[in-house]
């Protein structure tokens, strides 16, 4: 085999408004022709940035020092590509290494063809006609997956679903036939079943086109999935290198464990959730809800003659007073839309929503204002849900001075210690201003913040999902035991399964806006009823590269069935 | 520079205009200084006028008799005088504080109102909304000076005291630019509406005016001052060009440059220069400081158009700054901060 990419002692500092901040401080690796390689890593760990060298894509700021050597695919020629600038740059880009983004919707253009988008890599590097470069568009199209591509290579972005996108962003890197595809979290913005389908494409890339590929990845399910060998990247430098099955199996360095062993895994709640049932008092089940669903619709009114779009159609549910329900599903079910009607945020077309004993639909903001004492929310990202001009101990006293527990910030000071305390946050940090805390510590001061009234019901919107995997092993692991001991409902929304797992009493799947299945995590997890359940399940990749083969094998039957 | 810090720094709460300075390098720093200069000039002339003007300004006469029209610069007359023999260096110094109070009586009031249209705008919606949008549009079709000159005449009504002139030019700079302050607010506002500190503020049960209050206004008003500067330019060139059409005030009330110009107009023809090049000059330098602090501060405000410091040659000279102990950090680290700035 031969190497594609050797990149030797690289070093990539940034001048920022702070000083130089160096990101990648001496990394040397080798890619070879036909190999998936996975760069793993939390945020700010320099794998993208390494990745990105590859292509010579660093923004201006960046000072690169070591060598990149990428090498043509039929093996002609080999360069370093660090002092190369402008047209030598461009000859490399594309035809060498090609890169796949992240987010398919921002990566491709919305005014032109995709046809177009493709053709324009095509015609930036060969002499092609019009009519040889579109058959080559089309070729390209049909074999990434899409399908009709003779009529779809004129369609517009829009025009295409999610995973589509995502597959004509990889359909424009193979079509100039590159040695190595650099995928940046190809399948972060996808949902499960889309990135099972685009990480079966990014084999095939592989396989078929004999490309090699980069995975720029955190999520430890796709590395066992599609990786061969992985690197292990921790503060700008590389912890660990070995095949996928070497280090899924015996990780060698401290904080590959640490890394592993923070990564939820299905089934790891049915005992957990044995043990709270098992701690509940008797009566509990006759006890009225604190929330309780019937035939809930929510309707978003279409603007422009555009039809209405129902986000949640005829659900029904309950939750009991000291229970956590989780509620799984894709982008666009509705998941989100019935935790943000439960706190008054949206307004209920029809059905009955029952909180804490006032009815929802119809509801006025006067009478509900006390209700809202009683209920926490938790919001997704905690990058945007804390005002940037407030300290933390500002934040988590608002609810305190709004409900006139406290005259000003200063006098609950007191509280918002205890609060900070119990959420295991320094008492010194609410001091702090919101950007000078990580996004693992932002999303506890969050939940300080829900808790901070001692509500009955807390919401909680996809809390985990914008952190990392060890930070959000420890964000559930106190969200778990504050629930223990102080015995609050809760509804905690996540697209993530494992997640959902770990802490809720009860899951409930959301499709569609229906409601297509419910019950503990060992019934729908074990013997999952409806098939988009068992969909679900089947699609999401394991951390653990034997077991993951066999997954993938049982969902390509499932999904030959369909 | 900032020296190694392993856990993120304590914001300061930091000075305006000179944490801009600190941070800016080049020819972004020189803009900024050399703007700064011409301001802090302009604000020293107008601050201390009566003791850097030899004369009063509608001063025609001194004990030997009167000065004389259109004398050339001289050592009585350092810039000479006027057509109606005044003198020209005293009218400009005077001039710098009629334009200082028209600057800030036109600024606040536009602000204030500004402000608080756009932010009940923007927040509430609805009618109202579309109401004050439309008219805000409407305003902006007519001519600046047009407008400018219809208010003069319906405030002064024709009398032009150094007050009611002041305030005739300001509350009509004042008119044009609430639709500018407004836009803005709103635009901000409508953006900051849907972020979830707002939806955040909601859900623990705050009221309308504490979220529009506590939460919107102060992060809706952080382009102001960029604005601000830039306006208040625009406020000496609507004076100025009011006085030139003659909606000014009389010299006699207070000086004012356009007023000076217009009456300069004639002698331009017969070769005398100092009665126009002077105000003329005065209008330029003050409306060009004001506009390059505007403009530097517009640049260093934006993370893409800021020029940096080349990163250093010799590897951990200020490093680590990118690793906190305890794990990922958000903050000063990651690529993504990078680029949008770690002074949010």
């Amino acid at each position: 085999m031969s190497t594609v990419v050797d990149i030797t002692d690289l070093q990539i500092s940034f001048a920022t408004d702070s000083g130089t901040v160096d990101a990648v401080t001496g990394v040397s690796l080798q890619v070879q022709a036909g190999e998936v390689l996975a760069i793993v890593g939390e945020s700010g760990s320099g794998k993208t940035v390494t990745a990105r060298s590859i292509l010579g894509l660093l923004p201006e700021t960046a000072r690169v020092r070591g060598a990149v050597v990428l090498s043509a695919k039929d093996g002609t020629s080999a360069q370093d590509v660090v002092p190369l600038r402008g047209s030598q740059l461009r000859e490399v880009r594309g035809h060498d290494a090609a890169m796949v983004f992240q987010e398919p919707s921002t990566s491709l253009n919305p005014v032109y063809p995709v046809g177009w988008q493709i053709i324009e890599g095509l015609r930036a590097h060969g002499k092609l006609g019009k009519k040889e470069a579109r058959a080559k568009a089309i070729d390209v199209l049909r074999r990434v997956g899409i399908p009709d591509p003779e009529h779809r290579v004129d369609h517009y972005p829009h025009q295409f679903s999610g995973g589509q996108k995502q597959r004509i962003v990889i359909a424009q890197a193979l079509v100039l036939d590159p040695g190595v595809i650099i995928a940046d979290e190809p399948t972060t913005a996808l949902d499960v079943t889309v990135q099972a389908e685009i990480l079966e494409l990014l084999r095939r890339c592989r396989d078929d086109f004999g490309a090699a590929i980069v995975l720029i990845t955190h999520n430890m399910g796709v590395v066992a999935d599609l990786a061969d060998r992985v690197a292990v990247m921790y503060r700008g430098e590389i912890v660990e290198q070995a095949d996928v099955r070497t280090l899924f199996s015996a990780p060698q360095n401290a904080y590959t464990q640490q890394l592993l062993a923070a990564v939820p895994r299905l089934g790891q709640g049915v005992e957990h959730t044995r043990e709270r049932a098992a701690r509940r008092t008797e009566g509990w089940a006759e006890a009225a809800p604190v929330v309780e669903a019937r035939d809930l619709r929510i309707v978003y009114p279409g603007r422009l003659r555009q039809p209405d779009f129902t986000a949640v159609d005829g659900v029904s549910f309950a939750i009991r007073p000291g229970e956590v329900l989780g509620l799984v599903g894709e982008s666009g079910s509705g998941k989100s839309t019935i935790g943000r009607a439960i706190a008054g945020l949206t307004k209920v077309s029809d059905g009955s929503l029952q909180v804490l004993g006032t009815e929802m639909n119809g509801f006025k903001e006067r009478s509900f204002r006390p209700v809202r004492e009683r209920i926490g929310f938790v919001f997704q990202d905690p990058a945007s849900s804390f005002n940037p001009l407030l300290t933390i101990a500002e934040a988590v006293a608002e609810p305190l001075v709004v409900h006139k527990r406290a005259k000003d910030p200063g006098a609950a000071r007191g509280r918002v210690d205890e609060l900070l305390e119990a959420v295991q946050l320094p008492k010194a940090f609410g001091d702090r201003y919101p950007h000078e805390l990580s996004g693992g510590q932002r999303q506890r001061a969050s939940l300080a913040r829900g808790l901070a009234l001692q509500p009955e019901l807390l919401i909680a919107d996809e809390p985990t999902s914008a952190l990392d995997v060890s930070v959000q092993a420890r964000v559930l692991e106190l969200f778990d035991q504050l629930q223990r001991e102080l015995g609050f409902a809760a509804l905690f929304i996540s697209h993530d399964l494992a997640v959902v797992d770990l802490l809720a009493d009860k899951i409930a799947v959301l499709y569609r806006g229906e409601l297509v299945e419910e019950g503990t995590g060992a019934e729908v997890l074990g013997a999952p009823e409806h098939p988009y359940t068992r969909r679900l399940l089947a699609s999401l990749p394991v951390p653990d590269p034997d077991d993951q083969a066999r997954r993938r094998t049982a969902w390509n039957a499932l999904r030959a069935a369909d | 520079m900032a020296t190694a810090t392993t856990t993120p720094a304590r914001r300061r709460r930091q000075i305006p205009v000179v944490h801009q300075l600190r941070q800016s390098v080049g020819l972004q720093r020189g803009m900024l200084v050399a703007g700064l200069v011409l301001m802090g000039l302009f604000l020293i002339t107008a601050v201390f006028a009566p003791l850097l003007a030899p004369y009063g300004y509608g001063q025609l006469r001194d004990a030997d008799g009167a000065f004389g029209a259109q004398l050339p610069p001289s050592a009585d007359h350092l810039l000479g005088t006027t057509v109606g023999g005044y003198d020209v260096l005293s009218r400009v110094v005077y001039g710098s504080r009629t334009a200082l109070y028209v600057i800030v009586i036109a600024v606040l009031l536009s602000i204030v109102a500004g402000v608080l249209l756009g932010l009940v705008s923007g927040y509430f919606g609805g009618w109202l909304d579309r109401v004050l949008v439309v008219i805000a549009d409407a305003v902006y079709a007519f001519p600046t000076l047009l407008l400018a000159i219809v208010v003069a005449i319906v405030i002064s009504g024709g009398q032009s005291t150094m007050w009611g002139g002041i305030f005739a030019a300001a509350l009509s700079i004042t008119v044009v630019f609430i639709p500018q302050y407004f836009r803005v607010v709103r635009a901000e506002t409508v953006r900051i509406k849907s972020e979830a500190y707002i939806e955040s503020a909601r859900v623990i049960g705050a009221s309308n005016w504490r979220i529009m209050t506590k939460h919107v206004l102060r992060n809706a008003t952080r382009t102001l001052p960029l604005i601000l500067t830039l306006n208040a330019s625009e406020a000496i060139l609507t004076l100025a060009g009011l006085g030139f059409l003659g909606f000014g005030i009389q010299p006699t009330k207070a000086a004012e440059w356009g007023y000076d110009l217009n009456r300069a107009l004639s002698d331009v023809t017969s070769g005398i220069w100092w009665t126009s090049i002077f105000p003329g000059a005065a209008i330029v330098l003050t409306v060009l400081g004001l506009t390059l602090v505007g403009e530097s501060l517009n640049d260093l405000a934006d993370p893409r158009l800021r020029t940096r410091r080349r990163a250093a040659d010799t590897p951990g000279a200020d490093a680590q700054v990118s690793v906190v102990p305890g794990g990922t950090l958000a903050a000063p680290g990651g690529v993504a901060d990078l680029e949008t700035g770690a002074d949010r």
